[in-house]
């Protein structure tokens, strides 16, 4: 075929309209959501003592470090379907999780303690934490890939990387509902151990589905 | 330049709001800038330059399947290159490097001393072929008789609708076939 004959045919397709790669991300999230929040109720279930907690602000601050995560990181990826995109002036969006967690670490120092440090950080669920919170990205993960699929990151790994983060905020916002350990030194520990891995899977399955 | 890329971005606001003679006009007018940048791109890696056309058709199917990525607010030369970039880079590793020749000092001339020479694109009509019948008749006699929807739809006794189905179909499988190869 000539590239004019192309051009023709490309042209004649021109009345085909696409939603928009938001609209497809946030249909495949909350198609995904429930069955991350299914796997929340029928593997752990929300921790018992959940109306006592929430008035510990050290509770509180463990569902605004993972959606201070997982916000950034769905505009992050929205950005990224662009394929003129760069990360330059919005990476810096990423380090608001770690702002908040640095100063959730900095106040509890300055409380006084039952518990020694390493006790408060190494917890009691750190192994149910580092393999709850993979697993239940794991549907956020794909429903976001099937998102992005519908852009056109011309970086796949970082696009991936990504949605890893974003993935793995939203199930570490739901694991937060069930985990007993609130420090902040818990938090900072395993679940950044978790997110980290996620993101790996992120990116590696993105370096391969999100080429166009 | 500024001039050219500006009446780009006025064409292609034109097109999104659905006037298919500017998309036309745009696709037409992008075509030498592509050529010229795939030219390159295969003089710098080594490659014969005479194969741009099949990357020009390419990037072509690219930008048209991923237009709804571009931001109608913003210029639409850097989403353009940003697009031919990626499948230039693409088509480049799938080609392989096997010819390690440093050319880089030649770059800037030699594809315009062979401008005249250019091998007719094969891969898209080779995966033409592989389409099911119907995706492939409605392709080919848009392209090929430059009928226009409704008498590819009186032709084949199809729906207007039929029609404008089986043709986007076959460009959307065209392109995830050229990505597989």
């Amino acid at each position: 075929m000539e590239t004019d004959q192309l051009i023709r045919t490309l042209a004649a397709d021109n009345a085909h309209r696409v939603r928009p790669v938001g609209f497809v991300l946030a249909l495949a999230l909350l198609a995904a959501a429930p069955v991350s929040v299914a796997m929340l109720f029928a593997g752990l279930g929300v921790r018992p003592d959940l109306m006592t907690a929430m008035r510990n602000p050290f509770f509180d601050l463990k569902f605004a470090v993972t959606l201070a995560l997982a916000i950034p990181a769905i505009a992050i990826s929205l950005h990224l379907s662009r394929p003129e995109a760069s990360l330059r002036g919005w990476k810096w969006l990423l380090l608001i999780p770690v702002g908040l967690l640095l100063a959730g670490i900095a106040s509890e120092m300055m409380m006084p303690q039952r518990l020694p440090m390493m006790t408060r950080l190494v917890g009691n669920n750190s192994r149910l934490c580092m393999t709850a919170i993979p697993l239940m990205s794991l549907p956020l993960l794909v429903a976001a890939l099937i998102g992005l699929r519908h852009g056109a990151p011309t970086r796949p790994a970082v696009a991936g990387a990504i949605a890893g983060l974003l993935s793995a905020g939203l199930a570490a916002t739901l694991y937060a509902s069930h985990c007993t350990d609130d420090s902040p030194l818990f938090v900072a520990t395993w679940y950044t151990i978790a997110t980290a891995l996620v993101t790996a899977i992120g990116a590696l399955a993105g370096s391969r589905v999100l080429r166009f | 330049m500024r001039e050219r890329e500006d009446e780009w971005t006025g064409l292609m606001r034109s097109a999104i709001s659905g006037d298919g003679a500017a998309y036309h006009r745009l696709l037409k007018a992008v075509t030498p800038a592509l050529r010229a940048a795939a030219r390159r791109g295969l003089a710098r890696a080594g490659q014969p330059v005479d194969q741009s056309e099949d990357i020009v058709q390419d990037i072509l199917l690219a930008v048209h399947l991923k237009r709804h990525t571009w931001d109608a607010n913003a210029p639409f030369a850097p989403w353009l290159f940003a697009i031919a970039r990626n499948k230039l880079i693409d088509s480049l590793r799938r080609r392989g490097r096997r010819i390690f020749v440093n050319i880089e000092d030649f770059a800037e001339t030699l594809p315009s001393e062979l401008a005249a020479q250019t091998a007719p694109a094969s891969e898209v009509a080779a995966q033409l072929k592989s389409l099911p019948t119907r995706q492939r008749e409605v392709l080919q006699s848009i392209a090929v008789d430059s009928a226009s929807i409704k008498d590819t739809a009186a032709k084949f006794a199809m729906s207007e609708g039929a029609v404008r189905v089986a043709l986007h179909r076959g460009l959307a499988s065209l392109t995830a076939k050229l990505r597989e190869k």
